[in-house]
């Protein structure tokens, strides 16, 4: 089970690869509240502790709300402390999550998105992620379950980083990554436990001998002056994500970047989304580039902090984007296509973007889906002009 | 209070030094202040079982000046000081409290 060997191929699904990464981080504290499709995280990781793999005090609450304050509250104390949901879960987590973020605490957990209700639907799209966008916490979205399991080591080193201090979500699809078993290659548990280091808190609750409070009022004189701080620390995390990725690279061989830039360099025609239909997305642009169309991708894995800059540059020769959101916003546009226009807005040379929505409630998305995508760049020469989004995969008709 | 900037503050809105609740003049909220008639005072301390914020303070009796022990008309071994102006909010608890009316709420 727990391998000392060197690094191997293991078949794990998305939601055994976040439990995976949470064993060899043995947190002091994990608080739970089931929920599809987050469930087998904790499953995997209720056995980790029933069979004594970790040396973790497992917490199961009332609901999430009372699980994310457990965290927070062990967090405070001192302790690494970690946590997973979905959906309603992390919906009812909320409140919770901006004082983990507002007091500072590098709370790493495990989200596997999925739809909220109503209507009541389990399986995988974004919107709940990006629910909690400006609240304050890393988000890292992963592709597949390498992804995963590489994202939640980093994310931890992230959080902790003393320049950052923020908690962090790493994001995997419902479903489509957390229920779909694949090659993952995994880091021997002492390489885990160099890289990930001693925790060394800041203001711990329980020393004594340095009394600290934790969450007093904050009005007008100083909120202003807290907030801005964390600012800040999202600002340092893009400097300290890139110095993370580096090392990880040397411990893995696995290199990641803020953003993925498939087959971008020299591309016309381009789609930017996140999640795990980039890899959908790579065998179209594949099949295209045989064609000899200049088609790209543009994979999105850090989404807060916002890397601005980097996707600039990433996207400032592309001619024809598509922006894919996995959330709707209704009455304005989706939160990826707003960040992305944001950052050429008033461009001269920027590219002619146009908008989608996909996915929502779980609705497949394939390879003939994202190949019309390219389609519809390649041939519009209007783009851009158009008011509307498009939406992948609505019935506009019923069908007889 | 000289405010501090974003940069010279710790993070998370976190108190780090113990015991500065002492700091906090809560005084300034009053807009009513208690005003207690010593001749009417029995020395009976329930103004100061109630105070939400600790508030009165007590003097025992070998503090006493030979002025403060011929007012006060009880004999008990502490007697009620005076209300602390940098913490009393101006509640009006003590007033409504007091069994003989000797406390009044009078405005600032």
């Amino acid at each position: 089970m727990s391998s000392t060997k060197k690094t191997s191929y293991r078949a794990l699904s998305g939601a055994e690869a976040a439990a995976e990464a949470m064993r060899q981080i043995n947190p002091e504290v994990v608080a739970v509240y089931p929920i599809t499709p987050q469930t087998p995280i904790i499953e995997t990781f209720a056995r980790f502790v029933a069979n004594g793999k970790v040396d973790t005090s497992l917490i199961n609450a009332e609901s999430e709300h009372s699980a994310m304050s457990a965290v927070v509250g062990a967090s405070a104390a001192g302790v690494r402390a970690m946590t997973a949901t979905s959906s309603q879960g992390l919906a009812y987590m909320a409140e919770v999550c901006y004082i983990a973020s507002g007091l500072r605490l590098p709370i790493v957990m495990a989200v596997v998105n999925r739809a909220l209700s109503a209507p009541l639907n389990i399986h995988g799209d974004q919107s709940d992620a990006m629910m909690l966008r400006d609240s304050g916490w890393i988000q890292l979205f992963s592709e597949n379950a390498q992804e995963v399991y590489d994202n939640t080591l980093i994310a931890l080193r992230l959080a902790e980083n003393k320049k950052v201090l923020a908690p962090a979500m790493v994001m995997q699809d419902g479903f489509t990554t957390s229920h779909a078993v694949q090659n993952v290659l995994t880091l021997s548990d002492e390489k885990v436990k160099k890289f990930i280091g001693e925790y060394k808190p800041l203001y711990p609750l329980l020393d004594i001998r340095h009394p600290v409070t934790y969450g007093a009022l904050d009005l007008f004189d100083y909120y202003f002056e807290h907030k801005r701080q964390q600012v800040e620390a999202m600002e340092n995390a893009l400097k300290v994500l890139k110095l993370i990725d580096r090392e990880f690279f040397s411990v893995s061989g696995r290199e990641y970047s803020f953003v993925e830039e498939y087959r971008l360099k020299d591309a016309d025609i381009a789609i930017a989304l996140m999640g795990a239909t980039a890899g959908t997305a790579k065998t179209v642009v594949d099949k295209l580039r045989n064609k000899r169309i200049k088609a790209g991708l543009l994979k999105i894995r850090l989404f807060r902090p916002f890397p601005a800059e980097i996707i600039k540059r990433a996207l400032s020769r592309v001619k024809k984007l598509a922006i894919l959101d996995k959330a709707i916003a209704p009455g304005a546009r989706a939160a990826i296509a707003n960040e992305i226009r944001a950052i050429f807005a008033g461009e001269k040379n920027a590219p002619k973007i146009q908008d989608y929505i996909y996915g929502l409630g779980g609705r497949d998305i394939g390879p003939d889906d994202i190949g019309k995508v390219y389609k519809d760049l390649a041939k519009a020469k209007r783009i851009g002009e158009l008011k509307k989004v498009r939406y992948i995969g609505l019935r506009a008709r019923s069908s007889h | 209070m000289k405010l501090k900037s974003w940069r010279d503050i710790p993070i998370g809105g976190v108190i780090i030094a113990a015991g500065n609740a002492k700091q906090f003049k809560t005084g300034a909220w009053r807009t009513k202040k208690p005003i207690t008639d010593k001749s009417k005072c029995t020395n009976c301390m329930r103004c100061v079982i109630f105070c939400p914020d600790a508030a009165i303070t007590v003097k025992s009796e070998s503090d006493l000046t030979d002025k403060e022990k011929a007012v006060f008309k009880a004999k008990t071994p502490v007697m009620l000081d005076r209300a602390d102006y940098d913490i009393c909010k101006g509640c009006g608890i003590c007033a409504e409290e007091c069994p003989v009316k000797a406390i009044e709420m009078v405005k600032e």
